[in-house]
């Protein structure tokens, strides 16, 4: 069990790019944390900085009370899930489990005890003589998190360890990582590029994008109150709507293509900014009433619980949320975007306001 | 488009069973030439060894009045016997026997040490970070460049100044110099997953662990796909122990053909029996080998491009 | 994505040491020493050499029968190579096409591989014999007067037909092997787009065996020029006489029977040069295989 203090860790590579820009995160024990965001932002550099399969440019990275900076991947009391799991092909699902602690000189016995205890925990008990190949992928997916318990590390590292799974046996691992990991009460930290693992599986995500932290916070903090545009559009799908707008100084804002909307608060920028609103948050009626503005429906999507009205406002593309008992007929509605629902975010910075 | 156009390649065909039947016939015609076009080939390939092997077993005086034999005769086990056992050649002192051993030890000898020189540099080069390693690279690829045949005269020099003319060292070691091993282990080593390396590190093994543990237990089939390819290319070396063995104690059955050939200059009646019986029995090992572990072959032979 | 690598200052060039020092001493050495002594005249007897610059080149190429030897290469080398590929490449096809008996087929098509080549050409010689052998017999009952080893278009009947006797297995296994890797979906797809299975051949499998044929081409070449060297040394029985050798042999042959040190170096560099710009080919051609797969 252990803290992890990642204190402005940089990497650059030797052809010159910067994979990952000074960066500083903390992570308290016992604490699940997601790193999330697209391919090439740099999450995935970070965690194997963390593991010790890259080195450290600037910065340093300690796991418990060490500066791990120097160290082995081995000797950094660690234990890492693999996107492919990484298992190996000509070793038992037993061996498998038990090279590490061979590697570590741990007795026969001991091994055995973690090891008998790890399979029970994961429910493959009866596969340990078996090989990789001979198992199916969430199995497989198993014998590598239980690879990574045998160890008794410090700290979990996991490597989009879900991304081979089909739909149905990703939200099942979803709960039982989680769970488990309570259960253990071990330190993770957690890559992954899906954003609806992140909401669900995190006590605190960081979200990156092209190399740098965009914002660290609880999933509720990130989905209410997004640090930027960025991140209000990647987390959460459909993603929020953004359109653009014009603010004038005394709570008159203006939405290009929409009208005037009234904001309560004084806002600290003039000018141009940005305006993003949740499709659940926005308000549809089917006659026109006050502050309510007409769109043309161009399709709605049946979800089943729901449904998705999918609209243009300019040229930009506009999704809103339906309630099943919402009915629509015809081809306009009335859209209304509650002022306390907005969220605004500075045209030339992208951050919040 | 009728229905009956719509036939696959493999011969099943997709529309329902009426179509079917009207297509029939042209396709059993031509699965009949099929037939004949591979029995031909097969016969191509087979009947000479045949004939060789049948000759074998006849009389050196049957063959030379009646010429080459399809048929088998009464003579197998004496010219067997007198190929293997009884000593021949010029200084009267090599029997089969020894050949047939000289061969499995070029055969064998040229693959182990190959597989090992070649497995070892091409984990260095694969799997470690080093300064030279690319100038490393193209020195040993290069040779793949030139074949033995190119460089034989000042290659036989070298090697006679040193001493190992008519030595196995002399015989083996000289034809471990090309790449085409490392070259095969550098492309399997570098389709392994990248996170097996990963893992092992975090599982605690440094390189030797990495080596010994993971990675050769991976690449036993690999090794034994190579090891085939070798031992049929050691086993059939001709130039290099033509040259490089004058002494007969150390003649290879391959390299003894040249030997058997003088047998055909000269004499009066030629040991045609005999002659055979060596061919045949030069053949049989690299020839089983080949046969019985087919897929391992065929799969090294066409992932390792030469 | 980089491969992850060990970092250690000493093991990799103990890893390397045993390759390293067999190519520099069997390789590099004696591929140097070639070249140099291209450019030397030594004396029959090799007590001194001189340099004489490009000479052995000159007198090499002015010499009739160092042009009679590279055309009857060339000629050699082309028959060979187009007629083992052609062979092999509509016995491939077939075995690829027949559903019964086709691993049967594919053994007793490939086993010949493992046969050294002067082993072929031992029995070559022996079906191909004046006096005993039943090929020639035949031909000599249709009014052909053959006679191997005296002919010397007879000597390169037996000596071609024999190289391509021992090519063919390879080549069919290249092939065969080719036209497995074609996915069953791409021939089903031109099964329903094309007819006639001929144009299907054509327009569909043989574009995408191409890349396979174009390698294979190099081997082959090669293969002609250099790995014949035991059928031929057999045929002739070590004795050329009248007979037509390739360039791979006369440089054998000058160099350890006529003595001629700088005119066998100035050979095999030339060689050396065709070997390479054949490898230059190649690897373009591996490089274009990988983009394919």
């Amino acid at each position: 069990m252990a803290k992890v203090v990642i204190d402005n860790v940089r990497k650059v590579y030797p052809n010159g790019t910067e994979a990952l820009s000074p960066s500083s995160l903390n992570i308290e024990d016992g604490e699940f944390i997601v790193l999330v965001g697209p391919s090439g932002c740099g999450k995935s550099t970070l965690l194997r900085m963390i593991a010790g399969l890259e080195d450290i440019t600037e910065g340093s990275i300690s796991i418990g009370e060490r500066v791990v900076n120097t160290l082995d991947p081995a000797e950094r009391d660690i234990a890492m899930v693999f996107q492919n799991y990484a298992l190996y092909p000509h070793m038992s699902v037993y061996k498998n489990m038990a090279y590490g602690l061979k590697n570590r000189g741990m007795p026969k016995a001991d091994i055995d005890t973690a090891v008998q205890k790890a399979a029970k925990l994961l429910h493959i008990e009866e596969f340990l003589n078996r090989k990789p190949s001979q198992l199916s992928g969430g199995q497989r997916q198993r014998v590598a998190m239980g690879r990574a318990i045998v160890r008794d590390p410090a700290l979990f590292l996991f490597d989009e360890p879900l991304s081979n799974l089909d739909a149905k046996l990703r939200n099942q691992m979803r709960i039982e990582i989680r769970k488990l990991q309570r259960e253990l009460g071990v330190t993770s930290i957690y890559v992954t590029h899906d954003q609806i693992e992140a909401m669900t599986m995190a006590d605190r995500i960081a979200v990156l994008n092209t190399g740098k932290i965009e914002q660290i916070g609880t999933p509720a903090q990130i989905y209410h109150t997004p640090a930027s545009i960025f991140v209000a559009s990647f987390m959460g799908a459909p993603p929020m709507n953004i359109l653009n707008g014009h603010y004038n100084g005394n709570g008159g804002l203006e939405i290009k293509d929409l009208g005037h909307v009234a904001v309560d608060h004084k806002l600290e920028v003039t000018g141009d900014i940005q305006v993003g609103i949740r499709p659940e948050n926005v308000e549809i009626h089917r006659k026109e009433e006050p502050h309510t503005i007409p769109i043309k429906v161009d399709f709605l999507e049946e979800l089943g619980a729901g449904r998705l009205l999918h609209t243009t406002i300019g040229s930009t593309p506009f999704i809103a949320h339906l309630d099943n008992e919402h009915q629509i007929d015809g081809e306009t509605v009335f859209a209304h975007l509650p002022a306390k629902a907005l969220h605004l975010f500075d045209a030339s910075t992208g951050r919040r306001v | 488009m009728s229905s009956s156009d719509l036939q696959a390649p493999t011969g099943t065909t997709i529309t329902a069973a009426g179509a079917a039947a009207v297509s029939k016939k042209p396709f059993a015609w031509r699965q009949i030439v099929d037939h004949v076009v591979l029995i031909a080939g097969s016969l191509f390939m087979l009947i000479p060894v045949l004939m060789a092997f049948m000759t074998s077993s006849h009389s050196d005086i049957t063959v030379h009045t009646n010429g080459l034999q399809m048929t088998f005769g009464g003579h197998l086990a004496e010219n067997y016997h007198e190929a293997m056992l009884v000593p021949g050649g010029f200084t009267k002192t090599v029997d089969g026997m020894r050949m047939l051993m000289n061969s499995f030890i070029l055969g064998i000898g040229f693959s182990v040490g190959k597989i090992i020189i070649s497995m070892l540099a091409a984990y260095a080069i694969v799997y470690f970070q080093f300064r030279f390693a690319t100038l490393a690279f193209w020195a040993i690829f290069t040779t793949l460049l030139l074949p033995l045949e190119v460089r034989i005269l000042p290659s036989y020099e070298i090697v006679q100044g040193m001493g190992l003319v008519n030595t196995y060292t002399g015989l083996i070691v000289p034809l471990i110099a090309s790449a085409t091993g490392t070259f095969f282990f550098r492309q399997f080593f570098k389709s392994v997953p990248n996170e097996l390396i990963e893992a092992a590190r975090i599982d605690g093994a440094g390189p030797v662990k990495f080596f010994i543990d993971i990675l050769v237990p991976l690449s036993k089939t690999m090794i034994a796909a190579i090891f085939i390819i070798m031992f049929v290319f050691g086993w059939n070396q001709y130039l290099w122990p033509t040259i490089m063995t004058t002494d007969e104690s150390f003649f290879t059955l391959v390299r003894g053909i040249k030997q058997i050939l003088n047998v055909f200059i000269g004499s009066q009646i030629p040991e045609y029996g005999q002659a055979m019986a060596l061919a045949i029995v030069a053949m049989v090992p690299p020839v089983l080998v080949v046969v019985i572990f087919q897929s391992w072959f065929v799969k090294g032979l066409v992932e390792s491009d030469k | 994505m980089i491969k992850s690598q060990f970092k250690s200052p000493l093991f990799p060039y103990l890893l390397l040491l045993p390759q390293l020092s067999i190519v520099v001493i069997f390789f590099y050495w004696p591929a140097a020493e070639a070249i140099r002594s291209s450019f030397y005249l030594e004396d029959p007897f090799g007590f001194s050499s001189t340099f004489v610059g490009l000479d052995n080149f000159r007198d090499m190429v002015s010499r009739s029968d160092y042009v009679a030897t590279a055309e009857f290469t060339i000629i050699f080398s082309v028959i060979v190579t187009l007629f083992s590929l052609a062979i092999a490449l509509l016995l491939a096809v077939t075995a690829d096409r027949v559903l019964r008996g086709a691993s049967t087929y594919k053994t007793l098509l490939m086993w010949v591989y493992a046969i050294a080549p002067p082993v072929a050409a031992l029995i070559g010689i022996m079906m191909f014999d004046t006096l005993v052998g039943p090929i020639a017999r035949f031909f000599q009952a249709l009014g052909w007067n053959y006679q191997l080893g005296t002919n010397r278009f007879d000597t390169a009947f037996a000596m071609i037909v024999i190289s391509i006797w021992k090519q063919v297995p390879v080549n069919f296994i290249f092939f065969l092997s080719g036209l497995q890797g074609i996915p069953k979906s791409v021939q089903e797809a031109a099964a329903i787009d094309c007819a006639s299975s001929t144009r299907r051949f054509w327009t569909i499998t043989f574009p995408l065996l191409a890349p396979t044929g174009f390698f294979l081409l190099i081997i082959n070449i090669t293969y002609s020029l250099f790995d014949t060297f035991g059928i031929i040394d057999v045929v002739l029985k070590g004795e050329p006489g009248n007979n037509p050798v390739t360039l791979v042999y006369k440089v054998f042959l000058d160099g350890f029977r006529g003595n001629d040190l700088g005119g066998s170096s100035a050979q095999s560099v030339i060689l050396m040069i065709l070997v390479l710009i054949l490898t230059v080919f190649q690897f373009r051609l591996i490089e274009r295989r990988v983009h394919y797969n």
